[in-house]
């Protein structure tokens, strides 16, 4: 078998991520993380920034690196949690929230699942000295399960279940990540995809064309598409 | 007689195989396409999820949080006798997915779809699934588990027999490109395409063969069998490997079930099985033992019949008289 992946370079960072290790980021770069790391997705964003409950108390000084996680954890009955597998959930449908939960909680890393839409790169990360990181597969959650050494601390539990939650996790040699985004608001993911996009047109041709055209090849619903 | 607690056992048992260990037809499949996929990034990707399988069937552990919508698809002999009945064996089913999402522990994924409400073990109201099969001369009962993740890479189209096999392969591509984008689809996945029956057939069909049959298997109509491998390699020259990297890994293997439909429609559906196909099936033989597999031998001769008598069923009614 060949060697995948030896082309790609490695970073290990030390949390909280301090700017100049997040400025020398390069996109596709392999990243592993030691020390605190959040979980919040629109559970969380909603209670904070819809509701306005507070932050917990300390969070923003303690990591300002969020997680789009929602992991498979358990109540023990010595009160702590077992947690099995960890992996992230697609974070675009979090674009909403981004700007102002990076202004509230000084976040510079968000790491989640196929990046954010485009824009949100140039307009909300890179303006706030945040990067992007990708989890890799989806996912590896063994790998990133292994990394999680501690549960530091959960909030809103009871209030939102499980998924929701904001877990705050004891990390060490937690990854692969990959870099998507750099604080120019470069993405890899949108590199990659236009890449692709140039062979997409000749996939069709010599298809004959359908029997039955569809609304969302048009977006006039006045048009018949038989 | 098979005891309703030996298949609430094997249930539980099974629910833990599927989300921990990768099926070997899988493994080798994803494998196979390290050696061949020349992007470095979608390479890399691959290997580490290699090494994340490794890790989890190591520890015990999930191989993946999402740990999807568990379900159940079960197939009775005929001769087959247990205790309990059949909702004796649908409570035993949902009991171990309750036990299971605790102990493995399981993400419990399942929700209200209205009020978001959970009871936090993947159980509600027609949640888990489970669908039936029947297989005749048979004693034992087969269960099978599938952990398939619910929100992006399955689409139904309806299409017209004018459509053709190109129409086919313009849904299939439109599928595989919309979901591939960002790794949405979680590529390299078998893809189960479904065509025909009605609406909601098709869409079943599609979906157990996504996920009933292994890496490798064809069709027993040699012309379906080779638009699998035509389908395949379509989806393998998209240009998109795994997480939308560029790359050539999308499909590790195509499965096609079909069922008679309307003389005027030819309905399609496609869905794609993630990167931890989770499967797992468990064998209740009549004396009680269990034994487990990774190939659930879903689409039987008598699944696919396609007149009134089947294959074996003259064999089968000579024995009993």
């Amino acid at each position: 078998m060949a060697e995948p992946g030896r082309k790609l370079k490695q970073v290990r960072l030390d949390l909280p991520a301090k700017a100049e290790d997040i400025a020398a980021l390069e996109l596709g770069s392999v990243v592993f993380l030691s020390g605190l790391v959040y979980t919040a997705r629109e559970g969380v964003y909603n209670r904070v920034l819809v509701e306005g409950h507070s932050l917990p108390p300390g969070l923003t000084e303690a990591s300002n690196v969020n997680f789009h996680c929602s992991p498979a954890a358990a109540p023990q009955d010595n009160g702590s949690y077992a947690i099995g597998g960890v992996t992230a959930t697609a974070s675009f449908r979090f674009s909403k929230y981004l700007g102002d939960w990076l202004d509230r909680t000084d976040t510079k890393i968000v790491i989640g699942k196929g990046g954010m839409p485009r824009d949100d790169y140039t307009q909300v990360l890179a303006p706030r000295g945040a990067v992007y990181l990708t989890t890799v597969g989806y996912g590896t959650g063994a790998l990133l399960g292994r990394g999680v050494k501690a549960v530091r601390e959960v909030h809103w539990l009871e209030e939102l279940g499980i998924a929701q939650a904001l877990w705050l996790f004891e990390v060490e040699n937690f990854g692969p990540f990959i870099v998507d985004s750099d604080c120019a608001g470069n993405s890899l993911f949108a590199q990659q995809g236009d890449q692709v996009n140039q062979g997409i047109a000749k996939l069709y041709e010599g298809l004959k064309a359908p029997a039955l055209h569809r609304f969302g090849e048009t977006d006039d619903r006045k048009d018949e598409v038989m | 007689m098979i005891e309703n607690a030996a298949i609430e056992e094997a249930a539980y048992e099974i629910m833990r195989k599927a989300a921990i260990d990768i099926p070997e037809d899988y493994l080798n499949g994803i494998k196979g396409m390290i050696d061949v996929e020349s992007g470095d990034l979608s390479a890399f990707v691959l290997q580490s999820m290699v090494e994340n399988w490794e890790a989890a069937s190591e520890d015990r552990r999930p191989m993946c949080a999402d740990t999807g919508l568990p379900r159940y698809y079960v197939k009775v002999g005929d001769r087959a006798t247990f205790t309990g009945g059949f909702t004796g064996i649908e409570r035993a089913l949902r009991s171990a997915t309750a036990r299971a999402t605790h102990d493995v522990p399981l993400r419990p994924n399942r929700v209200h779809p209205l009020w978001r409400s959970e009871h936090n073990n993947n159980v509600g109201i027609n949640a888990p699934e489970i669908e039936w099969s029947f297989e005749p001369e048979a004693d034992w009962i087969d269960i099978t588990t599938v952990h398939k993740g619910g929100l992006f890479g399955s689409d139904y189209r309806m299409l017209f027999p004018g459509d053709g096999i190109d129409g086919i392969k313009r849904f299939l591509l439109d599928t595989l490109i919309a979901f591939g984008k960002r790794g949405l689809a979680c590529q390299p996945a078998i893809v189960g395409v479904g065509i025909g029956g009605s609406k909601d057939i098709c869409m079943v069909l599609g979906k157990q063969a996504a996920c009933l049959r292994v890496v490798g298997d064809r069709n027993p109509d040699p012309k379906i069998a080779a638009l699998e491998l035509e389908l395949k390699e379509l989806g393998n020259s998209i240009g998109m490997g795994a997480m939308g990297f560029v790359g050539s890994s999308m499909v590790v293997d195509c499965h096609i079930e079909v069922g008679y439909t309307h003389t005027g429609g030819m309905p399609v559906s496609v869905h794609t099985f993630c990167l931890s196909s989770r499967r797992a099936t468990a064998r209740l033989a009549a004396d009680g033992t269990v034994s487990y597999r990774t190939d659930p031998l879903w689409f039987t001769p008598y699944m696919r019949r396609e007149t009134v008598e089947w294959p074996s069923q003259d064999a089968s009614l000579n024995r009993s008289a």
